[in-house]
């Protein structure tokens, strides 16, 4: 029986979505870390609600930064280990097909739960409720890249030692202007400004990366695979 | 004329070539950096703005320009490597990263420098600033990766692709000062036309420009040789090579 | 030239000078540590060299 390719892709991409919610712990640990992380930032800073609203785009891009890249280092690290990864790239479909559906799945169960989760952070940061679309936007926006830019340094650091801190090292820089247009454009919102220019950036960004990071994240895994 | 092209990607031609040149490169920019330096430090006059702080341009500029034009020499040779599996590029990328990021770190820092007396301070986090801060935590990514792999010629590859993607940060430094309100000046020599600074501060940076290329040259050539000599260490030419 | 001489840099030398200084630094160890690895590189491939030898023997 052969399958066209988007059936293939929506076949893995509902395959990714059943086994996560399998585990439902695994998928609030994500937003558990967010919570805590965003915590720590008013409790170190002791700071009085209408001072937070300064620094909250900052606090809360950050902490959805870390807590995504958290989750992504294991996009491809449970199918690497029992040899599902090879399996799939051996499945005629192309590798392409397989990152992408497994991407798009990935930031289904994390990076929107992060936007849907980002409301209440938002008002426990002191953001106000006129920038809150402006937020969800652009961190929609945001996840969705960043799950990419996983991707290729997830394909990249499978099974190599202390791969997670390498990780970190190669996503990150490679995050940061997502970080200053994404913040920025929450920080326009606030403060009354129009964010457009920063939200068209970062849409821009978006479909850059959306386009071109599959085929760089199949690449990685053919080369971290073979 | 083609035939000098399939030689280029033979690790012994490729040995011999920068084990010759190496001398000359060097010579050369020992010449033009010396002439740039003294030209710059002690004849130019001063700025009528900055006075002699200006004069950090001489060391600043050339090693700004020479990170971008570096990681871009590596990010297309890893290129090349990637798409004709072509082991000598990967050699290049490798010898080039480190001196690419010593060479960031020298314009991060001049750059710092020149920014206390000028802006009154040791950093902002303008845009040209923090892309440069960027590319050199790409280059240390990149080295990373290259070293976290066991089998050497995956590292290569894996350290090649990454090149490859950061390589979206060079056109973001370099026109960042044309995008954004930056703090940081913008082009006033690579602009078309006449450039916005006086001849007798010009040719020295000029030669400035020409002799950190020229040094880039000779350090690529004598790091590219032990790169060939470690990928190549099974090969019958190396000992011949190695006797010298 | 400014007034207070070539060292003096118009009052900036504490600026100037450690840039200098520290190009000079990083030009140096460029050559530096691209010589080193080419000798350990050098080392390495004579004694692969020495191994293959005695083994064929």
């Amino acid at each position: 029986m052969t399958v066209g390719l988007w059936e293939a892709f929506w076949l893995i991409v509902q395959r990714e979505m059943r086994l996560s919610f399998r585990r439902p712990e695994q998928l609030l640990q994500p937003l558990v870390f967010f919570l805590i992380v965003t915590t720590l930032f008013p409790l170190g800073l002791s700071l009085q609600l209408s001072l937070l609203r300064d620094i909250a785009p900052g606090v809360l891009w950050v902490a959805a930064l870390l807590s995504s890249l958290l989750s992504l280092d294991f996009l491809f690290k449970s199918d690497a280990d029992d040899g599902t990864l090879e399996q799939l790239a051996l499945s005629g479909h192309g590798l392409t097909v397989v990152v992408a559906a497994k991407t798009l799945a990935h930031w289904l169960v994390t990076g929107l739960a992060l936007v849907l989760v980002s409301p209440i952070v938002g008002t426990a940061l002191g953001i106000p409720l006129d920038a809150f679309a402006t937020m969800l936007l652009s961190l929609a926006l945001g996840t969705l890249t960043l799950s990419w830019l996983g991707a290729i340094g997830a394909g990249l650091t499978i099974g190599l030692r202390r791969g997670n801190v390498l990780f970190s090292l190669i996503v990150l820089p490679l995050a940061m202007p997502l970080l200053i247009f994404g913040a920025g454009a929450t920080d326009r919102a606030i403060s009354g400004t129009s964010a457009a220019g920063a939200l068209y950036l970062l849409a821009a960004l978006c479909v850059f990366t959306c386009t071109l990071a599959p085929f760089a994240a199949a690449a990685a895994l053919r080369i971290t695979l073979e | 004329m083609w035939t000098w092209f399939y030689k280029l990607a033979s690790p012994p031609y490729v040995y011999g070539v920068a084990a010759a040149l190496m001398p000359w490169l060097l010579g050369l920019a020992a010449v033009t950096i010396g002439y740039g330096l003294i030209a710059g430090l002690g004849f130019a006059p001063p700025d009528y703005q900055q006075g002699d702080a200006f004069r950090i341009i001489y060391v600043h500029v050339p090693s700004a320009w020479m990170s971008e034009f570096v990681y871009t020499t590596m990010a297309v040779a890893g290129a090349i490597a990637l798409i004709w599996r072509i082991k000598v590029a990967h050699a290049v990328a490798a010898a080039s990263a480190p001196i690419g990021a010593s060479l960031t770190l020298l314009a991060l820092v001049t750059g710092s420098m020149w920014g206390k007396p000028m802006w009154g301070t040791y950093w902002a986090w303008d845009p040209r600033l923090t892309s440069e801060l960027i590319l050199l935590f790409v280059y240390v990514g990149v080295m990373s990766l290259r070293s976290a792999f066991e089998d050497p010629a995956r590292g290569d590859r894996a350290a090649a692709l990454l090149a490859v993607v950061g390589a979206v940060n060079v056109p973001i430094i370099h026109y960042s000062v044309v995008w954004w309100n930056s703090l940081h000046q913008g082009a006033t020599v690579a602009k078309l036309g006449k450039p916005s600074i006086a001849g007798s501060m010009l040719w020295p940076l000029l030669s400035m420009f020409v002799g950190f290329m020229l040094f880039y040259g000779a350090v690529l050539c004598l790091r590219l040789q032990g790169e060939v000599l470690n990928r190549e260490r099974q090969s019958a030419w190396v000992r011949e090579a190695i006797k010298s | 030239m400014s007034s207070g001489g070539f060292w003096y840099m118009g009052g900036y030398a504490r600026y100037v000078w450690p840039c200098i200084g520290f190009a000079c630094v990083v030009l140096a160890w460029n050559l530096w540590s691209a010589r080193r690895y080419l000798a350990a590189a050098k080392i390495r491939a004579a004694r692969a060299i020495a191994m293959a030898a005695s083994e064929a023997r």
